[in-house]
């Protein structure tokens, strides 16, 4: 499966190591132009850089975007430079081009979360992918009934998306807490890791949809504080990450037990996948 | 079911030769049958068989001009229809741009001469991973259309076979477009052949042939069923899947991998692991990249590696990765088992671990 061409139309530096990348498909030749970017919140691209590599990237920006615009649409992704791959595309400028093969996988269960409380727990990078989930549920907001967006990352530096969180965290119909897991000088908010700030929210745990994102360690511990609540497994939705190399179910890299992230999942309802979750090196 | 005779073998081979196929069976090479370029019955082990154990594997003279008694080999097919290695594509830089380049390939039609039960099996579970999903793969699609099937229903079994147990064999019951029995008789030497397909009637129609009568038709049920009784291994696949869901923490997955070296060997003579990794690389000018796909192995640290370490970073991981693959994932994901009992993982395991044994082993100490 060949890459379509993109192009780099901005670049915003989030944190010392994780940036965002807007896509723009380039003119011509492939047939990106009619595709469109239209995806669903949760699925992510292969992202390739010349020569040097593919990842998968989970596509952050919004699915649902105002009807008038005036530029063309664009995929965003936002990515945490970590090895060969991440760190080359850190150092793409606007105007530079890459290879985009996608979307690919499942989705968070938008559908199932309408009449819900929707309680959204994110650790990490793993804000990413979450943030289409929520652009969703707020562009839509009489669907739903209370939402909540637990976000924790390693310092006060980390924190991504800082001016829309700030942002949302202004807003009345929407909670969101941030914790850190250590702080120096002048942080006043919550310090700890982001299980800590479940007990402290209200939701009703019979009536919601749980989405978590973030280090497998951390949606363990995740699972087992919303269960505590009394929030039922089948309620419970998690993205998970494995190599990847091809997203197409042929390469092998991906398996999880029964499954193919790559097209199985991202994206898992918990119960379905809970055999395997709980055991280690699977 | 029709009878050809053992020279008119040489005149299949000269009509499928005639009609474009290259042929490709089993040939001698370095003390193994393998798969090769074929270009006349001479090149097939006329007169060999092989002697297969676990961890042995050991050529010998039969006592007849068989040509086909000895069982498969450290290759499948699997290497014609899925090159272990492909170029995918190449790119070019362009200025600021790039720009991806693709060939047309040109794909020799192949002629699969000798191809048993267990490997159709084979050939119809890499069908399910790579053509009969929601994404196609144009390699294998590419390859896969233009083959044409021999089979071969086995005249014998190895030590290490076990397609009974699988349901995968001796005998032959689709996806060929002919199908062959060997008949050894000490002055008549033939062949039955069944017909698969319409092209295989019509390559038949241009070998002097004649209806079999009810006696041969009895001997191909005896030398298969013959076979069937040789069977080097047996594995109990009673409720195989949820054997191994339920025995994840086995302590029987530390002792094997006591021995396992984690040398990938098993997953490389496979008939159906199918797992590949992708290499992208640029030339010193950086002007053009290509990209690259490797057979690669579950057996690899790197195979698992992501962002921080492996996730299967101990041996018993890996071998039970492969091993609840080939047995139980498989069934979920794609509906069969991942193995058809060909037996080459245990002959060609270094340290002979056998998976027959270690199901037995599972099974035993529930
Ligand atoms: C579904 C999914 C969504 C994700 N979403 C995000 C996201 O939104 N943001 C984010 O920051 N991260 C995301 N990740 C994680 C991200 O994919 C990894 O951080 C990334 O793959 C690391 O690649 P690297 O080359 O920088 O790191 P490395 O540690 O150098 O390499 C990691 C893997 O990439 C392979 N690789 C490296 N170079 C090559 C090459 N030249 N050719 C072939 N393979 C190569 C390596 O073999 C290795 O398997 C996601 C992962 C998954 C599975
Ligand atoms: S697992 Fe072993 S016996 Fe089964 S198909 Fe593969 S190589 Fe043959
Ligand atoms: S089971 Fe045998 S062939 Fe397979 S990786 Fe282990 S040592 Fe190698
Ligand atoms: S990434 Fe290749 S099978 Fe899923």
């Amino acid at each position: 499966m060949l890459p379509d061409l993109y192009r780099v139309q901005r670049v915003r530096q989030e944190t010392h190591d994780t940036f965002t990348l807007e896509l723009e498909p380039m003119s011509g030749g492939q047939q990106v132009a009619a595709k469109g970017v239209s995806f669903a919140a949760g699925q992510f691209n292969m992202l390739y850089i010349f020569g040097v590599g593919e990842v998968p990237i989970s596509i952050s920006g919004n699915p649902t975007p105002r009807k008038v615009r005036v530029s063309p649409p664009r995929f965003v992704h936002t990515t945490r430079a970590v090895g060969t791959v991440t760190k080359a595309m850190g150092k793409l400028k606007r105007g530079d081009v890459l290879g985009v093969r996608g979307p690919f996988g499942s989705h968070w269960p938008m559908e199932e979360a309408v009449g819900k409380d929707i309680v959204m727990v994110a650790g990490g990078i793993g804000l990413a992918p979450l943030r289409p989930a929520l652009y969703q549920f707020l562009s839509q907001r009489e669907n739903y009934n209370r939402i909540i967006l637990l976000y924790g990352t390693r310092s006060p530096a980390d924190i991504l998306y800082r001016r829309e969180l700030e942002q949302w965290r202004a807003r009345f119909d929407l909670e969101v807490q941030v914790t850190v897991d250590q702080a120096m000088g002048a942080w006043h908010g919550n310090v700890g890791v982001v299980t800590t700030l479940i007990p402290r929210v209200s939701f009703d745990p019979l009536r919601t949809i749980a989405l978590i994102c973030g280090p497998e360690i951390m949606m363990r511990f995740t699972i087992l504080e919303l269960q505590k609540r009394g929030v039922g497994k089948e309620n419970i939705f998690i993205s998970m990450e494995r190599n990847m190399k091809c997203a197409i179910g042929f390469c092998g890299h991906c398996q999880f037990g029964p499954t193919f992230i790559c097209k199985d999942g991202p994206v898992f309802r918990y119960d379905r996948i809970q055999e395997w979750f709980g055991k280690r090196e699977i | 079911m029709q009878i050809i005779d053992r020279n008119s073998l040489d005149i299949l081979f000269d009509t499928l030769k005639r009609r474009g196929f290259n042929l490709v069976g089993p040939t001698i090479r370095d003390g193994a049958i393998v798969y090769d370029r074929l270009t006349s019955t001479a090149d097939l082990p006329i007169g060999w068989t092989d002697e297969q154990n676990g961890g042995t594997y050991r050529l010998k003279k039969r006592a007849d001009v068989a040509v086909f008694g000895y069982t498969v080999g450290p290759h499948s097919w699997k290497k014609l229809l899925y090159p272990s290695v492909q170029r995918l594509w190449r790119a070019k830089r362009d200025g600021e741009n790039f720009q991806f380049i693709t060939e047309d390939e040109e794909v020799s039609k192949f002629a699969f001469i000798g191809v048993r039960s267990c490997e159709l099996h084979a050939i119809a579970i890499q069908d399910k991973v790579f053509i009969n999903g929601k994404y196609i793969d144009p390699v294998y699609k590419l390859r896969r259309e233009n083959v044409f099937i021999v089979t071969v229903n086995c005249g014998k079994a190895s030590g290490t076979c076990f397609c009974v147990s699988m349901n995968t064999g001796p005998r032959a019951t689709f996806g060929f477009d002919l199908a062959l029995t060997e008949i050894l008789e000490d002055n008549h030497h033939r062949f039955t052949v069944e017909v698969g397909t319409e092209r295989g009637a019509e390559i038949l129609r241009e070998v002097p042939h004649r209806e079999a009568d009810e006696e041969e038709k009895a001997k191909v049920e005896d030398i298969v069923a013959k076979t069937a009784r040789q069977m080097g291994r047996t594995l109990d696949t009673t409720d195989i899947k949820d054997l191994l869901y339920r025995n994840y923490e086995h302590p029987r997955w530390d002792e094997v991998a006591s021995r396992c070296l984690t040398c990938g060997n098993c997953t490389l003579v496979c008939p159906t692991c199918f797992c590949t990794t992708v290499e992208d690389v640029t030339d010193l000018t950086g002007e053009h990249a290509e990209r690259w796909r490797k057979w690669d192995s579950c057996f690899t640290m790197d195979f698992s590696y992501i962002h921080g370490g492996s996730i299967r970073s101990s041996s018993k991981a890996r071998y039970r990765q492969w091993m609840t693959h080939k047995l139980a994932t498989w069934i979920d994901q794609f509906g069969t088992s991942g193995c058809v009992g060909c037996g080459r993982c245990i002959t060609w395991c270094p340290v002979a671990i056998d998976i027959t044994e270690e199901v037995r082993a599972i099974r035993g100490k529930e």
